[in-house]
């Protein structure tokens, strides 16, 4: 039989079974955050996975090493989806940056550096994308007040 | 508007039954030409935009209410409709926008986002437009039903209709 896409990718990555796991069709992978970059290469060069769909980030308030950061990858030859996992801690929130495999990388890590405050290394451009300059914070860190307000204007009285 | 017609007497003698004049106030004046030629400046920003499209064009039609035309100029315009929700990063903008307008010039919060934030309680929400500009009528729902916006222009038109013009001087 011929080997699924997933089975490729397992086999071309070379990783521990255990790294890898089905996810409602989408073919989940957790690495540490210094593979992220060498796996995006091999999934976007060797592998047909050619869009880069999201880079975002969840925040576990409780956990060692406190946010994940998930990439979805889609290969547009296949109809398939990968997702990558990896974990950083708050005190050096830091991956590498996708520009070079993928353009899309540019706007969505700014994103996912205003919300998270994940930094990007590698991306020459960490502007605020949503938010705006002398926002203090990143608003989807679950430490962030909801009803902490950074108003522009001077409200009135 | 209080309008009297008083008969005049024609120099036959004969008794005109025609419509000679009225008699009103200044003020009164004033606010019957401007509280029919509102030109709304429609800001909008959210979902709320459906319905002001909808309550604007045929069906609903506020040109019947002599607030229709929209002025893409806020400096053409005397009525601001606030549609949808501010954020604090657009803040600045509707700031702008309300001061370029020129005198006389009304707010109507249009929708729950507008009045109060709505559902939004979080970074990036303002808490409704009268933090930051003075708002004359406020129309309530998510989104406002046409008849609702309606409701409010009537509503508004009768407030300039009695108010005080400045306009109105001694030498006017």
């Amino acid at each position: 039989m011929e080997p699924t896409l997933f089975e490729r990718v397992q086999q071309g990555l070379g990783l521990p079974a255990a790294a890898m796991s089905l996810s409602h069709g989408v073919l989940a992978i957790e690495v540490g955050a210094a593979d992220v970059l060498p796996i995006a290469t091999r999934l976007a060069t060797e592998m047909t996975f050619d869009l880069l769909l999201d880079v975002t980030a969840v925040d576990w308030p409780d956990r060692p090493a406190r946010f994940d950061v998930v990439y979805h990858f889609y290969s547009t030859a296949h109809a398939a989806r990968v997702r990558v996992k990896t974990r950083v801690a708050e005190a050096s929130p830091v991956v590498d940056s996708l520009i070079s495999l993928y353009g899309s990388a540019h706007f969505m890590e700014r994103e996912c550096h205003d919300m998270y405050g994940i930094v990007f290394r590698g991306n020459p451009d960490l502007r605020p994308l949503l938010l705006y300059e002398g926002f203090v914070g990143h608003p989807l860190r679950k430490d962030y007040p909801k009803e902490r307000e950074q108003p522009l204007v001077p409200y009135r009285k | 508007m209080s309008t009297r017609t008083i008969p005049i007497r024609a120099a036959t003698g004969a008794p005109s039954q025609a419509f000679e004049y009225l008699s009103t106030k200044k003020d009164e004046l004033v606010g019957w030409a401007r509280k029919f030629s509102l030109f709304p400046y429609p800001f909008v920003t959210a979902c709320c935009a459906m319905e002001f499209m909808a309550v604007s064009s045929t069906p609903y039609d506020t040109d019947r209410f002599g607030a229709a035309l929209p002025r893409f100029s806020p400096r053409q315009s005397d009525l601001l409709m606030v549609v949808g929700t501010i954020s604090h990063k657009q803040a600045p903008v509707l700031l702008k926008v309300y001061e370029q307008m020129c005198e006389p010039k009304w707010v109507m919060a249009f929708g729950a986002c507008a009045t109060s934030g709505g559902f939004y309680q979080n970074y990036g929400a303002v808490a409704g437009i009268d933090k930051i500009i003075p708002v004359d009528i406020y129309v309530p729902g998510c989104p406002p039903r046409p008849e609702t916006v309606i409701d409010a222009i009537m509503k508004l038109q009768d407030s300039i209709g009695r108010a005080h013009h400045p306009i109105v001087t001694a030498d006017f």
